[in-house]
This record gives structure tokens, sequence and C-alpha cells, in this order.
């Protein structure tokens, strides 16, 4: 049996609190995702808070900028965890697909949700 | 032209520094000096996923970067000096005064020790007393986040 993923969302300001908090009203799923904010904290603070949310996995680190400090921190942890991975350019729709798929393996989650927060960026 | 902007900050590349402060001032060269990072190709690999295009990046050590800093100082570059602790840069100052003329607090957050000046600038007594002595000798302190914040003389943070 597979274990559930943990979902963690690290991004600048109040922008993982907002996303999570968006994703259980949208979906009704409690739990399956934790917020972590990088304000107010150096680099070795925001890796515990990311490490402390991930809690070893396995799961997945939804970053919201493809560089940055909430990128680093996470890749810096990514060295201690297996089962773990990091996808930059959070959005709503790769949230929502990953709270509905959080039995699968890490890596079939990562790839659906990928697919489809791109997916969803589009112009008309 | 001389090194731009003399910084500590302890998340050392992020947005504030590649995009707040390193459009403004026309950045085309980062140096980050820092011993940990200097040693570690893997840590220089991350660090360089936040250069934009038109910008490079240099990691030193602070005797390498020592070395450097006049020939820094003279070249066609814009430099930004980025350093993640008060002591890196003092050790720079010391052996280069000239070039390290003004120095940005940009982030020191909170650690066991420190306490709150602003609230992206957190030093303990000891850091404090570092900093008056490197403006004693001869370089300018101020807290500063941003370009369009205003700056904090170093008397007013304790």
């Amino acid at each position: 049996m597979t274990a559930v993923l943990r979902g963690v969302v690290a991004a600048h300001g109040e922008v993982a609190a907002g996303l999570v908090r968006a994703v259980e009203d949208i979906s009704g799923i409690r739990g399956a995702l934790v917020p972590v904010s990088n304000t107010d904290c150096d680099r070795g603070e925001l890796e515990r808070r990311i490490a402390d949310a991930m809690a070893n996995g396995p799961g997945i680190v939804f970053v919201d900028m493809p560089s940055g400090s909430c990128l680093f921190a996470a890749l810096h942890d990514l060295r201690g965890w297996t089962g773990v991975r990091v996808v930059t350019g959070v959005n709503l729709a790769m949230l929502l697909d990953f709270v509905f798929h959080r039995e699968l393996p890490v890596e079939t989650a990562v790839a659906r949700a990928v697919e489809t927060g791109a997916r969803s960026i589009v112009v008309r | 032209m001389p090194v731009v902007l003399a910084r500590i900050d302890d998340r050392l590349v992020h947005g504030q520094v590649v995009i707040g402060w390193g459009r403004p001032l026309a950045v085309d060269l980062i140096v980050l000096v820092d011993a940990e990072v200097a040693a570690s190709d893997w840590e220089q690999e991350i660090y360089r996923m936040a250069i934009p295009e038109g910008m490079d990046i240099l990691f030193a050590d602070s005797a390498a970067a020592a070395d450097r800093l006049p020939a820094w100082d003279a070249s066609q570059s814009r430099v930004l000096l980025l350093t993640g602790t008060i002591e890196t840069m003092a050790e720079l100052h010391a052996a280069v005064p000239e070039v390290i003329r003004r120095v940005n607090l940009g982030g020191l957050h909170h650690h066991p020790g420190r306490s709150e000046r602003l609230p992206y600038v957190y030093l303990s007594d000891g850091e404090l007393d570092t900093l008056r002595e490197l403006e004693r000798t001869g370089a300018v302190i101020s807290a500063q986040n941003l370009p369009g914040t205003a700056p904090v003389g170093l008397q007013e943070l304790g």
C-alpha cells in the first residue's frame, strides 16, 4: 500500500496560506496541504519550516517561484529526503489535482499535478 | 565601476537582491561571499538558478574575495557584493576598506540572542558592537531592505 502523500506549499508572504485556504474551500478536503511562508526568517529557519511541514514525506513541496528563497530552502531539504519532489510555479489547479490524488505514487501524482497546472494557463 | 552595493543578507541570493536591488542598480555581477557556498558545487548550482540573463554570479570565501575586490571595484562590471553574515563583511572591510565604503543591512533575521531592531533586522549586542566598530573604521552602515524604503542609520538601531 502506498503511503498518502504530504503536500507542502511554500511561498512568499501570505500566498501559501491563501492558496491552501482556497483549495480547502473548493475541495472540502482539509489538512492535505500545509502552508509555509518565508516571512521573517532566514535560510535555516525556512528550511526547518519546510522540513517540519514535510515530515520526511513522501510528498510534494509546491513553491511559488522558479528561483528564490522558498525553492532554495526546499532543494536544500530535498537532499535529506526520499520520495519527495519539488515543483515550482504553484497554482490552484495543480493543488486541486494533488489533493484528490494523494494515494498515487509520488512520481505519478507530481506528473499529474504539473500537467494540470500547466494546462490551466491559457490565453483567450 | 565601483561595487554599487555591499549587502548583508542571511537569505543570500533571493528576490529582493536580484530583482529589488539588481534591476534599479543595473547590477551585472553578484559576488556571493560565503565559505559554505564557495565549497559546494551543488549550492552554487542552486543559486545560479536565480540569476537572470545579463547578470552573472561568482562565489568566493572571504580571503579570495578580499584578494579580488580591488579588481572587481576597478572593473567595468556593476558589482553587488553579498555576504550572509556581519562577520564576513567585517573581514572584507578590514582587508579592503577602500572598497567597502558603505554597508547595507538587508536581512538579518531572528536568532536566539538577537533582538528586533527593524522587522528585517535582528541583532545581538555583540553584532551591534561589531557594526559600530565597522562604522568607526570608516564604513557607513544603514539598514534598507529595498531601494524604495527609507534607509535607517546604525545609530537608530540601538
